[in-house]
């Protein structure tokens, strides 16, 4: 009887590992929800874009089973680094402060000229009133510059205040401004560019790097078999690789 | 929703509406009202459940538990709530699961802070990694919930605390003298007369917490506003089967006539509560 109960027990046990591994871990993977054309929120309230196109195939690549989740863009490194979700894929542009903090991956889109988008055509950008996305590399560049910077929390933000004359012009990546300005008469995309950022890629911890190389491979197929490509073509986020 | 919704661009006017207002979307924000309604629900008797805590252990006459509960009354109130929300909920579910770490996975080596990075071993994760999302969205649910309810305890506290002081000395001195103890004076006496006191404080104090629920959305919760905000946005059709300009406006100001008609309820409410709990009472509000 001892003995019969020894074995169930090893059984159950052994059976419960095999269940554990069978149900691998979910990954988590953080976005904004806000910055068409690479994250938002369509129609049927789910996350759609170039973004999420992208992860979807990065984690079917790496065998991974994914699950999305948004956060508010000013606390998602703080998110991150605690574990509420574990990897960053939000159009965030790799920058050197931003990886003290946490580690990125290779950049999966070519770095995007930074545009300015504003009312009239003859606004001066050095001297000017710039609004920009809080803690975004355009804000950075802005307080570094000679002009006045107004921050906002989010993308919708920033153009809302060129409308309503709040600031001159609004700072920010080319791919997010150029279908606004296309489709409202009232604002327009300046000549005048900057070329900041080094590219958009993912965040993860840097404690996790076993993750981060799996991802970095399946970028790195996704770039040499051309379909991360045609991803970018589709969405129009940028230069091609 | 509708049948004739297949193709939005051949419709207009009302229909248009209509289906635009059934969108997957749309549900979302709909939902998004039963969370705030359920978190007030939850948190409101919860804050009130520490803010007596916190009140009676201040006026304790254990100097220990009157630490405690000055204490917590001092740093909580004082404390913005912003940073409360961003740094406090992360170091409060750090807690948990550094607690559960510590009995899980007792024979862990590896540093539980490597750098930036807070990490313990998966099965002490809380919610475990390979949990559904909606168990994610419950817990985040009620961190959020007991975060409210740790700050707007305090507050309350401090309500409570005056009230209890408002009773008259009288009262408590002629319950000593027919001979009850601390403990019946505090519940017999003290209690009962006291909420007439503290009534006006917590009425105000359940108006904020009706309209601090944006709060939410740092915690990752979405409620009311996040969705207000996100659907009243700039919609271009490359996006959306339902373009649209700037709504913003129209979105809040929906949500203007919900917390206006919400509030105007809770008043009235309050209003009965307190014309019965000052009934018979030896204050002006009782005489009437």
């Amino acid at each position: 009887m001892k003995k019969l109960i020894l074995a169930t027990t090893a059984l159950a046990l052994s059976a419960g590992f095999a269940l554990a591994d069978g149900h691998a871990k979910t990954i988590r993977m953080g976005t904004e929800g806000a910055y068409p054309p690479y994250n938002f929120i369509n129609d049927a309230g789910e996350v759609d874009g170039f973004e999420r196109e992208l992860g979807d195939e990065l984690c079917a690549r790496a065998e991974l089973t994914c699950e999305w989740v948004t956060n508010e863009w000013d606390s998602i490194i703080p998110n991150l680094v605690s574990g509420n979700y574990d990897v960053i894929i939000a159009g965030m542009s790799i920058t050197d402060e931003r990886d003290e903090v946490i580690d990125f991956t290779q950049n999966y889109t070519q770095p995007d000229p930074s545009a300015y988008l504003a009312a009239s055509a003859d606004v001066d950008v050095s001297n000017g009133v710039i609004a920009a996305q809080t803690s975004t590399i355009q804000a950075s560049f802005i307080a570094a510059s000679g002009a006045t910077l107004v921050e906002f929390a989010t993308p919708e933000e920033t153009v809302a205040a060129v409308k309503n004359g709040e600031a001159d012009a609004v700072l920010a990546d080319k791919s997010y401004l150029a279908p606004i300005a296309e489709e409202d008469g009232e604002v327009m995309l300046l000549e005048q560019e900057e070329l900041i950022g080094g590219g958009v890629g993912m965040g993860l911890r840097e404690s996790d790097g076993e993750l981060r190389e799996k991802f970095d491979a399946a970028i790195q197929s996704m770039k040499d078999d051309g379909s991360l490509n045609a991803l970018i073509a589709k969405w129009e986020v940028g230069a091609q690789f | 929703m509708f049948s004739y919704c297949t193709d939005p661009e051949a419709l207009s006017g009302l229909r248009w509406l209509s289906c635009y207002l059934t969108t997957a979307k749309h549900a979302g924000f709909y939902w998004s009202f039963l969370t705030v309604l359920t978190l007030l629900a939850i948190t409101a008797p919860t804050a009130l459940a520490f803010g007596f805590a916190g009140a009676s252990a201040a006026r304790s006459a254990f100097a220990p538990f009157r630490w405690i509960g000055k204490g917590y009354i001092a740093v909580v109130r004082g404390v913005p709530d912003i940073a409360f929300f961003m740094f406090f909920v992360i170091a409060l579910d750090q807690a948990f699961e550094w607690v559960r770490h510590q009995w899980k996975c007792p024979d862990w080596d590896a540093p539980i802070r490597q750098g930036n990075d807070f990490v313990v071993c998966a099965a002490a994760k809380l919610p475990l990694g390979t949990a559904d999302q909606w168990i994610h969205e419950v817990y985040g649910f009620f961190t959020a919930a007991l975060t409210f309810a740790i700050v707007f305890g305090a507050f309350s506290a401090n309500v409570l605390f005056g009230a209890m002081r408002a009773v008259p000395k009288g009262q408590l001195e002629t319950a000593a003298a027919y001979g009850m103890t601390t403990r019946q004076t505090f519940w017999r006496v003290l209690v009962p007369q006291m909420w007439v006191y503290a009534l006006p404080g917590l009425s105000n104090l359940w108006m904020v917490l009706i309209k601090a629920t944006p709060l939410l959305f740092l915690l990752g919760v979405e409620d009311i506003v996040y969705w207000a905000r996100e659907l009243g946005g700039t919609k271009t059709a490359r996006f959306t089967d339902y373009p649209h300009g700037d709504w913003r406006l129209w979105y809040f100001l929906a949500l203007l006539v919900f917390y206006l008609a919400f509030t105007k309820v809770s008043e009235v409410v309050l209003e009965r509560l307190m014309k019965r709990l000052t009934h018979g009472q030896a204050t002006l509000g009782g005489s009437s």
